[in-house]
């Protein structure tokens, strides 16, 4: 994280919180260390795995790919989790057994992980991945739905801390977040840029995006995943 | 699948308003007609609705491209120029000198009213402009953009980069009227009301802050993720230069109220957008094509065609700062583009 954006995100958090100054001011001044984030992620790999990649659960609670997202944005997330900021019942007491330090040790480890591929999108046939791709890189503006990679990057492989890398992440997780924001179960998102948009989506758009997204595979091992995907 | 084109005047039935908005719609199939008013999702965001005796347009998709009924040779040309819109930093270097794509401030494509659509353009041209004080084709048109807005040099008249760039623009008006007798429904950026209290620099700061720099930067240069584009550059060397049109403080305001945060129009006071566009407008970029050596005399030049609408030549209160006076070109450096300053149609000029 470069300076300017610890401000930002800083000067967030500092506005989200109210009379808790002392976490946007102190804590976030620390450095992570991704080998004490190992030892403090214990706890984590039961759902999202030793490598990181948790794991696509169709009709259940997908658990996030973690490896590879950006070490702000796993920051922001956790805290959100422990204030309440983001809703999860799985994830609260998790998040509530880590401490500051830990918080920005474990986003280091997760960070610096290899981006491992995605399930979910393999089995969508070729006119919803068709409407997925239109959305990510082109949006929808007669729906007034603006191309997810506008803020998620190119590629959708995120922009900074604030906008998460989407692509080689499960359907089932991507899918479900839509769909909290639609339903107002999600709403930590800075200025509600991503909650304006999923309003905005059908049921079959947001399946279209998650399936598009989780199968394009930016994972640092696209050989073996070609081997898996080449049915 | 053939395709229709259909000018009709539709009544909206259950509303306030009156029959005789002029609607011209792509239809991809026979049943023609829209299957609701135009725009409603539009209106339902906040934007008005259409008026009487305004031209409504829907632009075809790039999905409508792919079935329409036009030579697969054209076909390949619009989508070049579909192309080269959404990616204009494909052309970095050559014709553009900052970070900007067409579509940066033409969203949806050029398709978005209250976005400065530009297929407006394409059946409005050719016609007077005040800018440059001479009738201008499209071609003329969009070479402005390439010497302002992109800060560059613009691809030659009947360049396969600016026929293309003309074929997309034209296939975005497919049945719109030539030369409309009717205003243009959502053309241009238009400005919000005039604010309470006149835009200020510290409040535009502020506002700026809290609702822009998210994405845009606390120094307004925008983002590059992994070297590629994200967000663009409202100020500085990535930015448009002095003499684009979103430097004009109203154009600037109308773009920010009907646009931004992105995905969330018409969600900042009126106050905010002029605050923020006055903000935004008080900061540097690179000097105008035009410049002739001396901001001053630059302003007396160009200020009653042009730059009367913009900060060019005026001094920031806060630090006594003159804008616009450098000779900073940004990356162009010292290539003058070729259009600029070129007068036509001397030898009417009697007439």
């Amino acid at each position: 994280m470069n300076k300017k954006q610890w401000v930002k995100f800083s000067l967030l958090m500092g506005v989200s919180l109210v009379g808790a100054s002392s976490v946007a001011g102190t804590a976030f001044a620390e450095t992570g260390n991704a080998e004490r984030g190992q030892i403090a992620a214990a706890t984590c790999t039961a759902c999202h795995q030793a490598n990181g990649s948790g794991m696509n659960i169709p009709g259940g609670e997908s658990w996030p790919r973690l490896a590879g997202l950006n070490a702000d944005y796993i920051v922001k997330q956790l805290h959100d989790f422990k204030q309440g900021r983001r809703q999860n019942a799985t994830m609260m007491p998790f998040a509530s057994m880590l401490n500051d330090q830990q918080i920005v040790d474990v986003a280091a480890y997760y960070s610096q992980m290899p981006v491992t591929p995605a399930q979910g999108g393999d089995d969508a046939d070729a006119v919803l991945l068709q409407r997925g791709e239109q959305l990510a890189e082109r949006g929808d503006w007669d729906a007034y739905i603006v191309s997810c990679k506008s803020c998620h990057g190119p590629g959708g492989t995120g922009v900074g801390g604030q906008f998460p890398g989407i692509a080689s992440q499960h359907a089932g997780y991507i899918s479900a977040q839509l769909h909290a924001w639609q339903d107002d179960e999600r709403s930590n998102d800075p200025q509600h840029l991503m909650g304006a948009i999923a309003k905005r989506m059908s049921d079959e758009d947001i399946q279209a995006v998650s399936a598009w997204y989780a199968a394009q595979d930016v994972s640092d091992q696209t050989g073996s995943a070609e081997e898996e995907t080449t049915q | 699948m053939s395709l229709s084109r259909k000018h009709l005047v539709i009544a909206l039935a259950g509303c306030s308003l009156a029959t005789g908005i002029v609607v011209s719609a792509f239809a991809a199939n026979d049943s023609g007609a829209p299957s609701e008013a135009p725009y409603q999702g539009l209106v339902e965001l906040g934007f008005p609705a259409p008026q009487e005796g305004e031209l409504v347009h829907v632009p075809p998709t790039m999905a409508d491209l792919e079935d329409a009924d036009i030579h697969p040779e054209l076909k390949k040309v619009i989508r070049y120029g579909y192309d080269l819109f959404t990616n204009t930093q494909q052309l970095r270097g050559e014709y553009v000198n900052n970070d900007m794509n067409c579509s940066s401030c033409h969203l949806g494509e050029g398709r978005q009213p209250f976005s400065a659509p530009v297929w407006a353009a394409a059946v409005t041209l050719p016609d007077f402009r005040g800018k440059n004080q001479h009738v201008n084709n499209l071609e003329e048109r969009i070479a402005g953009c390439f010497a302002y807005s992109m800060n560059g040099t613009p691809p030659q008249y009947g360049s396969d980069e600016m026929l293309a760039l003309s074929a997309y623009h034209q296939w975005l008006a497919t049945g719109a009227p030539m030369y409309p007798s009717q205003p243009i429904y959502g053309r241009g950026f238009p400005a919000p009301d005039e604010p309470a209290e006149s835009p200020d620099y510290a409040r535009g700061e502020a506002a700026y802050q809290e609702n822009c720099a998210i994405c845009h930067q606390d120094d307004g240069a925008g983002h590059y993720e992994n070297g590629e584009y994200v967000f663009p550059a409202l100020w500085g060397d990535g930015s448009n230069n002095w003499g684009a049109g979103i430097v004009r403080v109203d154009t600037a305001a109308g773009f920010i109220y009907n646009n931004m945060p992105l995905g969330q129009p018409r969600s900042l006071s009126d106050q905010d957008a002029w605050d923020i566009a006055y903000y935004m407008s008080s900061q540097e970029r690179p000097q105008d094509p035009r410049y002739t050596g001396d901001v001053a005399e630059t302003l007396e030049r160009f200020g009653p065609t042009f730059h009367k609408r913009s900060l060019y030549g005026q001094t920031r209160e806060h630090d006594g700062h003159v804008l616009g006076d450098h000779a900073n070109f940004g990356e162009k450096g010292n290539v003058e583009p070729w259009n600029v300053g070129v007068p036509r149609f001397e030898s009417l000029s009697s007439e």
